[in-house]
């Protein structure tokens, strides 16, 4: 299988706190990947590697056969169309409506995009996480839940082939939650999307896995699917299950 | 002033500086944000204009009719005018339409690039391709420095009006021989000075709120400290860029 994502030996440390120590992970094309850990493990800090917002203090970050650590600023501007980011807090721009929230980086990006085509853009967007009718709403009137369906219409709205979901579900009800993780594996059938799935909500890891990767220690403790860790013997795998 | 604390002053004056190299550096790259310069212009220009014209309109009021007293006393009254116009487009118009804009642009710069900072809309941006230096630093500070004389400018006019007023609650001043009386005590050498260093003011209330909103941490208490702090910085660095100001006018035989 393609690999998508190769991370090898990666270390990344904040004074004294060394968060990821000698990591490896291989995303291959088309699987959703959850790396699941507790608060404060370091998944955050991985992603964030993964597209560039943190530099890690050693090892090796390949994303579409792209070395991510030597990317100049165009080089990794042209690599962030391809890979797409939901932000934890939405991120949604405050002063932007939706419809300019969607805009946004399409006018960094499609520039040769007629303002027809950008409508059409837009509207599609919306469409695909069901919410067409907040196009000229502002982020401030939107619920949890909407929040997060916009900042996953913005990350969709570039076509990117993989996508960094960080903690999807946290802070929302188990209802809302769950139709986001149904929302996030439609993405991956209908766009045939890869992804990296930050969490520890185990109702959305059941949903969206395809496969399991286990953060502990800074370390990749355990891989496997959801059915292969569930049946693990390990105490520290069984605490996630329980 | 304790160890620790000096440390950290000068850790700030060296982070301060680096911020100000950057901007520089970003400023001349290629791809200019233009539509958001304009935004900001508007924000910063149109949305400051009422609150500076009513200080100023009060200032010139108030510096008219205090000011009259004294010179009655000298017999000195027709040199009101003249007085008051040099005292407000030299010194008053310029710092009180700077300590104006601190205070409302200074503080909404601080805060919302704080709170863009915490929600990660600033990390949002990056990963989106755009650079939020270049977009949000950029912008806001070529703006406040482009506004802030044209605030001056405005308020120097209004001041004057003020002044106008003023001098007819108890005296009589005709329109013609205010006006006369003024321009007549005005040189290029009070205007270009005031003028200039108008930018300089403009300069350092952006470059501070964005610095302070830029580096904003801590949740929604570093978003509320950001505020404060720009405000008052950017107050503190007004003074100052006035101080010299007046010494380098001064050398330079503006006076």
């Amino acid at each position: 299988m393609e690999s998508v994502i190769s991370i090898q030996h990666l270390s990344k440390s904040f004074g004294n706190n060394e968060v990821l120590k000698d990591f490896k992970l291989e995303v291959f094309k088309g699987e959703n990947v959850v790396v699941l850990g507790k608060s404060g493990s370091g998944k955050s800090v991985l992603i964030k590697c993964i597209i560039g917002l943190i530099s890690p203090d050693q090892g090796s970050i390949h994303v579409l056969d792209q070395d991510v650590l030597h990317l100049d600023t165009d080089e990794m501007d042209l690599m962030r169309v391809k890979v797409g980011f939901l932000f934890q807090s939405n991120a949604l721009y405050d002063s932007m409506s939706v419809r300019e929230n969607l805009e946004f980086p399409l006018r960094r990006h499609g520039k040769d995009l007629s303002p027809d085509e950008m409508d059409k853009a837009v509207k599609e967007a919306l469409e695909s996480v069901g919410l067409a009718h907040t196009e000229y709403m502002m982020p401030a009137e939107l619920s949890g839940g909407m929040k997060k369906r916009i900042a996953i219409a913005r990350t969709l709205i570039l076509k990117p082939e993989i996508i960094l979901y960080d903690e999807p579900t946290t802070g929302l009800d188990p209802i809302t939650g769950k139709e986001i993780s149904e929302l996030i594996l439609e993405i991956q059938k209908v766009y045939k999307t890869s992804s990296v799935i930050i969490s520890h909500d185990m109702h959305c890891v059941k949903i969206v896995a395809n496969r399991i990767v286990m953060l502990i220690d800074g370390k990749c403790y355990a891989d496997g699917t959801y059915e292969e860790l569930e049946a693990s013997d390990d105490e520290r795998i069984k605490q996630f299950f329980d | 002033m304790s160890e620790n604390s000096f440390k950290r002053f000068l850790s700030d004056a060296g982070d301060m500086t680096g911020f100000v190299l950057r901007f520089f550096r970003e400023l001349f790259k290629p791809k200019q944000e233009w539509r958001e310069l304009l935004r900001q212009c508007y924000y910063v220009g149109y949305n400051s204009l009422s609150l500076v014209g009513i200080t100023a309109f009060i200032m010139g009021l108030v510096l008219t009719i205090q000011s009259r007293p004294t010179l009655v006393e000298f017999g000195a009254e027709a040199w009101l005018p003249k007085m008051i116009s040099v005292s407000l487009v030299r010194e008053i118009a310029p710092v009180i339409t700077a300590l104006i804009c601190a205070g409302k642009v200074g503080s909404g710069i601080g805060a919302e690039l704080g709170s863009m900072k915490v929600t990660e809309q600033i990390d949002a941006m990056d990963v989106s391709g755009t650079n939020p230096f270049k977009y949000l630093v950029v912008t806001r500070v070529m703006a406040t420095t482009l506004m802030l004389p044209v605030l001056a400018v405005i308020a120097d006019a209004i001041a004057l009006y003020g002044g106008y007023l003023g001098a007819n609650i108890k005296g009589v001043v005709s329109w013609e021989l205010y006006w006369t009386q003024v321009f007549d005590a005005l040189s290029y050498s009070d205007l270009l000075p005031a003028f200039i260093k108008t930018y300089f003011f403009g300069f350092a209330i952006g470059i501070v709120g964005c610095y302070k909103g830029f580096n904003s941490n801590k949740g929604t208490e570093g978003v509320g400290r950001s505020a404060n702090t720009a405000v008052v910085v950017a107050s503190l660095a007004v003074f100052l860029i006035d101080l010299i100001a007046v010494q380098i006018a001064d050398l330079l035989g503006f006076t």
